[in-house]
């Protein structure tokens, strides 16, 4: 046992390392369910629509790609199951992916790791140590999960399962994080293979259950075993054998690829960069193009997938809402009154608009992280002028989010044309809404460039912007908000294409506004102090 | 064009700390300048206030015959600088850095590259976030030194690098002052501007204490020395050059001006010697010395 000795002084550091990090994931993943069972009784108050709602569900493709097969939608467990089985088990997935990388591969990135290993810890403790903080993290929330289930009035035996699945699929997935770690020189690296498999395993998932033919996809995906458990659908105890084994299996791998390593090498060597600068990094915004084409590519990649998702979904969005009124007028309230497809479009819309500020905000800091990360200095010590730098890096929030907006009416225009066989009409009109949006964006990222240029210590207000931005626009109407309130989103103003009448007055304003805001904000960069 | 820094009367706050406080600096065009001055003394202000980085409360800078704040990005065609902290972009190697930073000055020779990266022992195909700090502080000097410029900055330059690369990196400086380039060289270590630099200024709480040639400053330049003798000293304290003397038994510690030190040895050898080490004092040694009662004063 010398091989793991010190590992529960390593489990007590770790939890201590993470006391801020971990608690709200668990209390999130693990309230959610529960409190979804409590609004089941409101959305489907009545017998009739709770007995149709697992036949109108499992029928349309693009909700089981989304949540995974409907078993029993007929009672609130059922339900809840279906709606954020899968989804759950992702997150769970990542964050003990993530949890496995920084107590494994991060403390040897860092050479933390040698100051612990030259201690009274065995070869193995770093690795036990780990999984068994992400063991505890999945197992705290499956437990969350169930008591808040029983709690509130679910069956048991169908709330344990769903516990069970929760805590299990994460300790797959560290097992997974724990092979990575082993692989990869790098914590980046790491993560990146272990969310890659989280994401395929998702992705084997949905395809699996979208499609009917290959419904034998889902059983290679431990997302796929989690919603197989069937809780409160006739739970399949069996089905929890084939997470332990994979666990098992996993972890003995990770196990025996640990020792065939010197601490800080990966098994996979790390592969190195060009010995001279492509002739394309030459300026700085070939310099730009290099530190935001990772970024933007994942959110064009994420913004395309759920284009196609809700496209897909839109022609059905009558069957989703059901009978039930309150969702009706939410969608309503939203995205205008006429047609209910319409209304969702429109909806749908403005959520990308609010998505894609967020990926401008980020970009737009992304100068603040340069700035006090000190690589900033050394590039405007040479003849890059001050304006220059800001462009390069706006040129990816503006026309990057831009893009995104793109992307994602096109998606979802193709899909949706597609499903109702009218591709030359739906997709010029779903772009049209999504295109829209830019405006309000460019608000956003202009008070962003704002607070960076004029007062660069509270950037992070450009978060609180888009924030509130979201926040006012999707819930302000349903909230019943006065107006006046509402109208600080830049969303508000939006016109609600395509069920709605198109009107540029307040576009034209929007990007008035835009204007300013960044005019503002580059004149305070041109003239304060960096660093 | 004499001087190719000039600086007087510069004054920067930061909120209410006050960081340079009528700081003077004159850099003659072709000269090495050693800017000498305790951590924290307001080097790194000056040199950022000299790049257009800060913007001056008071006084007047010259950089390059011209005003390095408006006029930054012309000015910086005509010049380099190293960072005291060398931060790299974690995903673009180093030698994908130095060719970025060398274009954005407006070329770099590349047979000047491959030579520095031989002498440095560098390996360019690594990425940013695996070099340590000696590394990513060679990535900055070869990007540096393989521009064709005429100014020099470089912030602390050697903080980081082992002996071996610092007298790589002296040997270099010493190449580019032949070559007729001016460099400006801020450092806290006394041993490295007196190896390299024509002039010295020397900076406290961000104003000039001394400025002048090493021969100027050679009341800097003393020696400490500790001796375990055979018999009593005599005659020591007699001695022009030698200060602070200290005698316990058989025992002294003395400070001696360098170029008395052969006159003093013999001193001490005619008595006989049991033990001797001599050390050069460190900045902060001499500032306690020579500058402690005009802190005091303030």
């Amino acid at each position: 046992m010398s091989g793991v000795v010190g590992t529960r002084h390593l489990v007590r550091l770790a939890l201590r390392r993470d006391r801020v990090v971990l608690p709200p994931w668990i209390i999130v993943l693990g309230v959610i369910p529960a409190a979804t069972a409590g609004l089941y009784d409101q959305l489907y108050p009545d017998q009739a629509g709770r007995a149709s709602l697992t036949h109108a569900m499992s029928s349309n493709p693009s909700l089981s790609l989304l949540y995974g097969p409907a078993f029993d939608l007929s009672t609130a467990g059922g339900f809840t199951a279906w709606r954020y089985g899968s989804l759950i088990a992702l997150v769970m997935g990542l964050v003990c992916v993530f949890t496995v990388t920084r107590h494994t591969r991060q403390e040897e990135d860092t050479g933390r790791q040698e100051l612990l290993s030259s201690a009274v810890t065995g070869r193995y403790a770093s690795l036990t140590a780990a999984l068994i903080t992400a063991g505890l993290t999945a197992a705290a929330t499956g437990l969350v999960s169930a008591v808040a289930m029983i709690a509130a009035g679910l069956p048991p035996a169908g709330s344990i399962a769903f516990g069970l699945g929760i805590m299990l699929t994460g300790w797959v997935f560290s097992a997974i994080a724990a092979v990575s770690a082993q692989l990869a020189e790098y914590s980046r690296t790491a993560n990146g293979i272990a969310s890659a498999v989280v994401g395929a395993t998702f992705l084997l998932r949905a395809v699996g259950d979208a499609a009917s033919d290959l419904g034998w996809l889902s059983w290679l995906s431990p997302i796929g075993w989690a919603s197989q458990l069937r809780p409160f659908a006739g739970e399949r105890w069996w089905v929890l054998l084939l997470l332990l084994a994979a666990t098992g299996v996993l972890a003995a791998v990770a196990y025996r690829l640990l020792p065939r390593r010197d601490v800080g090498i990966g098994i996979l060597p790390a592969k190195p960069g060009p010995p001279v600068g492509a002739p394309g990094l030459r300026s700085p915004l070939g310099l730009a193009w290099r530190l935001h084409r990772g970024l933007l590519t994942g959110w064009l990649g994420g913004f395309a997938v759920m284009g196609a998702l809700f496209g897909s979904m839109a022609a059905g969005i009558g069957d989703v809402v059901g009978d039930s009124a309150q969702a009706k007028e939410m969608f309503q309230r939203l995205g205008g009154a006429s047609g209910m497809v319409d209304a969702f479009l429109a909806a749908i819309s403005s959520i990308y608009g609010m998505i894609a500020a967020m990926y401008a905000v980020q970009a737009t800091l992304r100068m603040r992280t340069e700035e006090t990360g000190i690589r900033l200095e050394p590039l405007l010590a040479t003849r890059v002028r001050r304006l220059r730098w800001v462009g390069s890096h706006l040129v990816f929030s503006l026309l990057g989010s831009a893009l995104l907006l793109v992307v994602a009416g096109v998606a979802t225009g193709l899909l949706h044309g597609l499903r109702v066989g009218y591709v030359s009409g739906q997709v010029p009109a779903v772009l049209g809404a999504a295109v829209a949006q830019i405006p309000a964006v460019w608000v956003v990222a202009g008070i962003a460039v704002l607070v960076f240029g004029a007062a660069p210590k509270y950037v992070m207000a450009g978060w609180s912007v888009a924030s509130l931005s979201l926040a006012l626009a999707l819930y302000g109407p349903v909230l019943q908000l006065p107006q006046i309130v509402v109208d600080f989103s830049p969303f508000a103003h939006v016109p609600k294409l395509p069920s709605a009448a198109f009107t540029a007055t307040p576009l034209l304003w929007l990007c008035l506004i835009a204007v300013v805001a960044l005019a503002a904000g580059l004149t305070g960069f041109r003239r304060r102090d960096v660093g | 064009m004499d001087n190719a820094i000039s600086i007087s009367g510069l004054n920067k706050s930061f909120g209410s700390t006050k960081a340079l406080n009528g700081l003077d600096l004159q850099v003659a065009t072709g000269e090495v300048h050693g800017f000498l001055g305790p951590n924290g003394s307001g080097k790194s202000t000056t040199i950022r206030v000299l790049l257009g980085l800060l913007r001056a409360d008071a006084g007047s800078v010259r950089l390059l015959g011209g005003d390095p704040w408006r006029q930054a990005a012309d000015l910086h065609r005509r010049l380099a600088y190293v960072p005291g902290d060398v931060s790299l972009w974690p995903n673009l190697s180093g030698g994908e850095v130095i060719d970025l930073l060398g274009r954005l000055r407006g070329g770099l020779d590349q047979k000047r590259r491959r030579q520095l990266l031989e002498r440095f022992d560098l390996d360019p195909t690594k990425k940013g976030r695996t070099y340590s700090k000696g590394n990513r502080q060679k990535v900055a000097i070869v990007a540096a030194l393989a521009s064709d410029v005429e100014l020099l900055v470089l912030d602390e330059p050697t903080s980081g690098l082992d002996p071996l690369m610092e007298a790589t990196f002296q040997y270099a400086i010493q190449e580019e002052r032949e070559k007729g380039r001016t460099v400006l060289l801020s450092s806290h270590i006394l041993a490295e501007v007196e190896a390299l630099c024509d002039r010295v200024s020397i900076i406290r709480n961000g104003h000039n204490v001394e400025t002048g040639t090493l021969g100027d400053l050679r009341h800097l330049t003393r020696t400490s020395i500790t001796a375990e003798l055979a018999g009593h000293p005599n005659g020591l304290s007699s001695l022009a050059d030698v200060h602070d003397l200290k005698v316990e038994g058989n025992r002294v510690r003395f400070d001696v001006e360098t170029h008395s030190l052969d006159k003093v040895l013999r001193q001490l050898t005619d008595v006989g010697v049991r033990s001797l080490t001599s050390q050069p004092p460190t900045l902060e040694e001499l500032f306690l010395r020579h500058y402690s009662a005009e802190a005091s004063a303030k």
